[in-house]
């Protein structure tokens, strides 16, 4: 294989389908006409030579695959009976001739009439370019699973006429937070230790803001990802979880750490505001060193009043108790209602027993893993709670 | 494209009888104004669902029962035919529903000609 040709078939992918989805106005079709032009150009160009343009190489072959099998199939001509008016186009044109529809993709994709696991799959074959399998793998589900999942999701677009186009600006802000949250959660089942799924995450969040440069959400995300994805290499210690004051700082992704500081700067600049802002400026404060405790626990509150999530006064309980001592911080953990919620406990857990109140700190770190599953955080706790009963008498 | 929307009353009409008077006049209003768009065509309503009655057939038997089809915790209040360019058309004429937003819900299916 040409060397890069993995990396341009990576890049292109997400375009060539857009623009045929676009054209044809059939995901299906689309999808396997964009599957035969890679699968002969995977044929071809280690042979004969990358073409001059790649990419309108593919969309070209691809096009005219598609319009051949239409020609072929009289029953399917009838359905796409638009199609057959197009005309068979032999000569590459150039790829500027060809919009960008990425973004129409994306929000196809994440439609909120889709089911949410069926976005995120539909995003990463559409636009990641990842094959059904690796989906599946991914998320640790069969792949005939995935492949019923995507199979439901595009049949359903074209059923329900789910429109291929940039949502109306009355939309927009609403079906862009969707496209985020898709975007979030492949990054967050990444985080837990899928690192393809992160990058895969990041890859898409470098593309929206490509598509959206002037969207401080598209990227305040970016810098969110890029700024927890910095901290990959040090999170874990042989498959032990590290706490962030025991981080080892050399490994951290410093080239990442700046690029992330710099989208969010970008997001701010854009007057930015919003929840992923909030989240990457606490994300860049927790690698500044010294921390500035006090700062996040203000950001903290921002984004609580946001969100009104607890899950973030959580957050703002642990930067408080860094800030002003672990009692004011376990005042705002006792008032949250989250009971159910194992971070509550383990959180509750180290506030007490810096307080030196180790028999309540004790019960603490047992209910949080009880609400634990094994791996990694469950043994961290496990591992704690031994600690603590080591410096009891 | 054609769909079917399927409005759901869940509490809306109980809901909706603690209105003031002039709320309820724009619930009449609202549902007078759906009629009346362009793409739609109704249906007579239905009668409520303690009404209805069930048909099903199990080897050749017909077998009926008192109620809704009890696969569905809520039954259909009223159904009517919208013609929409695609389906954000079809979610914006359903949010218009004042069922929607009393508790209640529009399904909306794509109609399918299956013959």
């Amino acid at each position: 294989m040409v060397a890069g040709l993995d990396q341009v078939f990576r890049e292109e992918w997400g375009r060539v389908l857009a623009v045929l989805v676009g054209f044809l106005g059939d995901f299906d079709l689309a999808e396997e006409a964009a599957q035969e032009a890679f699968a002969l150009a995977a044929d071809r160009w280690p042979r004969d030579g990358v073409p001059a343009n790649p990419r309108a190489w593919l969309i070209t072959t691809a096009r005219n695959r598609a319009t051949d099998r239409i020609r072929r199939d009289r029953v399917r001509t009838a359905k796409y009976g638009l199609l057959d008016t197009r005309e068979h186009v032999e000569e590459p044109v150039e790829a500027s001739a060809f919009p960008d529809e990425r973004l129409e993709l994306i929000f196809t994709c994440c439609h909120p009439a889709l089911a949410l696991e069926a976005q995120v799959a539909l995003t990463l074959r559409a636009l990641g370019g990842l094959t059904t399998d690796e989906i599946a793998r991914a998320f640790l589900v069969p792949e005939r699973t995935m492949a019923q999942r995507l199979v439901r999701a595009k049949r359903k677009i074209k059923a329900a006429a789910i429109p291929f186009r940039v949502p109306p600006p009355h939309l927009l802000r609403e079906r862009l937070d969707a496209v985020l949250a898709v975007v979030y959660l492949i990054f967050n089942e990444g985080y837990g230790g899928r690192n393809e799924l992160a990058a895969e995450a990041i890859w898409l969040g470098r593309a929206l803001a490509e598509l959206l440069p002037d969207d401080p959400e598209v990227r305040g995300l970016l810098a969110l990802m890029l700024l927890h994805d910095s901290r990959r290499e040090a999170r874990f210690d042989g498959g032990e979880l590290v706490l962030l004051a025991d981080q080892d700082r050399s490994r951290w992704d410093t080239g990442q750490i700046a690029a992330g500081r710099a989208e969010l700067d970008r997001a701010l600049a854009l007057g930015g505001r919003g929840p992923y802002v909030l989240q990457a400026a606490i994300a860049s404060l927790h690698t500044e060193v010294p921390c500035d405790w006090a700062q996040i626990a203000a950001l903290c509150g921002q984004l609580g009043r946001l969100t009104g999530s607890p899950v973030v006064e959580l957050e703002r309980a642990i930067a408080v108790a860094e800030a002003e001592g672990p009692e004011a911080g376990l005042r705002i953990v006792d008032g949250l209602g989250l009971d159910d919620f194992r971070y509550l406990h383990s959180t509750r857990a180290e506030l007490l027993r810096r307080l030196g109140r180790v028999d309540e700190a004790r019960e603490a770190f047992r209910r949080a893993i009880r609400l634990t599953g094994d791996g990694a955080e469950r043994r961290f706790l496990e591992r704690r709670l031994t600690e603590l009963a080591r410096t009891t008498p | 494209m054609k769909y079917v929307m399927l409005v759901y009353q869940g509490d809306a009409q109980e809901r909706q009888a603690a209105l003031s008077d002039e709320e309820r006049e724009q619930v009449h209003a609202d549902y007078q104004g759906i009629t009346e768009m362009p793409g739609v065509t109704s249906m007579p309503p239905l009668g409520p669902a303690q009404n209805a009655t069930t048909v099903r057939v199990e080897g050749g038997r017909t077998l009926t029962t008192d109620g809704p089809f009890a696969g569905m915790k809520e039954a259909v209040g009223s159904v009517f035919v919208l013609e929409a360019d695609d389906l954000d058309a079809a979610i914006e004429v359903a949010a218009r529903v004042p069922a929607a937003r009393y508790g209640g819900a529009v399904e909306i299916r794509p109609s399918e000609v299956y013959w």
